[in-house]
């Protein structure tokens, strides 16, 4: 589609100017105010900023324990996407190189447990982790160890999908070959189709980590002072009287950072991994 | 395994191993499997399970930390859920009814800023991957940052959106409040939809890079319009990726509580009282666990039904099941 006419061209271009600017209009603004001095960010918006500063990038870790959320968070969703990873590798394994009676059964559960909404979840998973407190002394509730296991849960039916999708688009004859020289099943997977199928469980991992990392709901009911996650504790830059609106714009480009860098770096692992999990 | 070992030579060698009792050929995907079924057992299957318990038991905030001596209540809280007179489904209606039109707006607009970006992209010109990121960044971004910077932009006296609406003369000298009111639901749309359709847009790109370049050129070649192009070969081609595309945007959506919930916290206007948030109100803030299962199993329900119709209607990742 080189040879386009004047009009096409004009037509591509406004279109593009037009979704990017949708795009980059709220970006630009939190970028903006970021660097605002606060007197400037209660007043009126201006594009052009007329004072710039790092100060709120500093002021961020003071005014909340930031850096403690980032803690909390980092570990829930470190240990939930290995975790997540690790039991995805396996169960992708077994469905995809094994038959066996369930495999239909399991690939319908993981299917529809998307569809279920969060909410529905949450109520009994409270009452089960309060009640497993009282009754059998394992403390979830407010845990960090409650908070991974919900979350590599959540990641894990799509986890295992992309990555029997990955499997499947690999020949057997690669681990058919190692075991009939003695290797046996396993062997045959953690030498032969993980070192192969990296870039999908790279996918897969950027995707949980990204669940983890963003996950409000839960986190909101499942946590407590001591394991308050990002999500949750960005909220506490506004006061009942007063909003650091250029300390939480700075504070939220912080948190986003590392994410959307992963993203973007890997966004032709994910696509194809979308592809071949999801899009077929 | 040392490489002095010749197993063609010494099969039952072989054959020993392999019947080592937990790793047993028979036994292995079981093995395999069973810790994700663990997980997925504790927190989506025996708490979907317990919830419908739950929704027919009076729990509410004297019983929680004994909910077996909670009262039986039957089809109590379902009757109280669908009794569209009394307030309680009063309040339920209205906020299905948001959220349905909610959801429809969003998928509709998400859907096609989606398939407009993947067309724009998906020719050659320079600058195309710089445009592809700059899509993705929404979507790569926590969904509680964007929707905070959204609270921000939507600001009535200092916000960059109605600087903008301003600048543009699209509004007069008294700006909208966008955050309370009516206007509330459109806050919700727009913060949706900008971290939604880059998703719509990523699918939709994936679809048309497997569509052979040459059925294009043939198009081309017989004189098709670029309208007719689209229609004829990009939007029938593309059917398998809308089909999945599609219902998981409307699931997505119609289960959608976080925009809700960073804008407005417990108490959204009534305008953006979408389900989850509903829901969620009536559970953890009026305390009802009883009334707020029975109002999940509803919508479970409601969402089950429009999946299996869409599924049959579609016969959307029948191949991949089978597979």
């Amino acid at each position: 589609m080189r040879h386009r006419s004047v009009r096409g061209r004009l037509a591509h271009a406004t279109g593009l100017a037009i979704l990017a600017f949708i795009t980059i209009f709220p970006l630009y603004t939190v970028i903006v105010s970021s660097l605002k001095p606060l007197g400037d960010v209660r007043g009126e918006f201006h594009w052009i900023p007329s004072n710039l500063t790092l100060q709120p990038y500093i002021d961020i870790w003071k005014t909340v324990p930031l850096a403690h959320y980032f803690v909390n968070s980092l570990i829930v969703a470190v240990c939930a996407t290995v975790a997540s990873v690790t039991l995805a590798i396996f169960a992708a394994y077994a469905i995809s190189r094994y038959r066996f009676k369930g495999r239909t059964a399991f690939n319908i559960t993981v299917l529809s447990t998307q569809m279920f909404p969060g909410i529905l979840f949450l109520l009994p998973l409270f009452v089960i982790f309060v009640n497993l407190e009282k009754s059998f002394g394992i403390t979830l509730y407010g845990t960090y160890v409650g908070l991974i296991i919900t979350y590599l849960t959540f990641s894990l039916p799509f986890s295992i999908w992309m990555l029997v999708g990955y499997f499947n688009s690999i020949p057997r004859e690669l681990e058919e070959s190692a075991m009939t020289e003695g290797a046996t099943p396993l062997q045959a997977l953690f030498r032969i189709l993980i070192p192969v199928s990296m870039p999908g469980i790279a996918a897969v991992a950027i995707y949980s980590f990204i669940t983890a990392w963003g996950e409000v709901l839960f986190a909101s009911v499942l946590t407590t002072d001591e394991t308050r996650t990002l999500a949750i504790g960005l909220r506490n830059y506004s006061s009942q009287t007063n909003v650091y609106w250029n300390q939480l714009m700075a504070a939220a480009i912080v948190v986003s950072a590392p994410v959307v860098i992963a993203f973007l770096a890997a966004q032709r692992l994910i696509v194809s991994g979308l592809t071949a999990g999801g899009v077929k | 395994m040392t490489a002095v070992r010749e197993p063609v030579a010494r099969p039952e060698e072989a054959r020993a191993r392999r019947r080592q009792p937990l790793l047993s050929r028979r036994r292995l995907p079981y093995v395999l499997i069973a810790p994700a079924i663990l997980f997925e057992l504790l927190i989506h299957v025996i708490p979907l399970l317990s919830g419908v318990g739950i929704s027919f038991l009076g729990l509410t905030q004297f019983f929680i930390r004994n909910w077996t001596q909670a009262p039986f209540a039957g089809l109590g809280n379902y009757r109280r859920a669908l009794d569209f007179g009394g307030p309680i489904g009063e309040g339920l209606l209205h906020s299905f009814l948001i959220t349905a039109a909610f959801t429809v707006i969003v998928v509709a607009l998400a859907w096609g800023m989606g398939m407009l970006a993947a067309q724009l992209v998906n020719s050659e010109f320079r600058g195309q991957r710089w445009f592809r990121t700059l899509f993705l960044v929404p979507y790569a971004a926590p969904v509680y940052v964007s929707v905070i910077a959204w609270s921000f932009l939507l600001d009535r006296d200092n916000g960059a959106l109605n600087k903008l609406l301003g600048d543009l003369h699209l509004i007069g000298d008294e700006p909208p409040f966008w955050l309370i009111g009516t206007n509330a639901f459109w806050a919700i749309v727009m913060t949706t939809v900008w971290r939604l359709w880059p998703f719509a847009f990523l699918m939709i790109l994936a679809g048309m890079q497997s569509i052979p370049k040459e059925l294009y050129e043939a198009a081309e070649v017989d004189g098709a319009s670029p309208w007719r192009r689209w229609r004829h070969i990009t939007l029938p081609l593309l059917r398998p990726v809308t089909g999945v595309l599609m219902i998981i945007l409307f699931l997505w959506t119609f289960n959608e509580f976080n925009t809700a919930y960073v804008l407005f916290g417990p108490a959204p206007p009534s305008s953006a009282d979408l389900l989850s948030l509903h829901i969620y109100v009536n559970s953890f803030v009026n305390l009802n666990f009883g009334l707020g299962s029975a109002m999940s199993v509803l919508l479970l329900v409601f969402l089950l039904l429009v999946t299996v119709v869409y599924i049959r209607v579609f016969r959307v990742g029948s191949d991949r099941l089978a597979a």
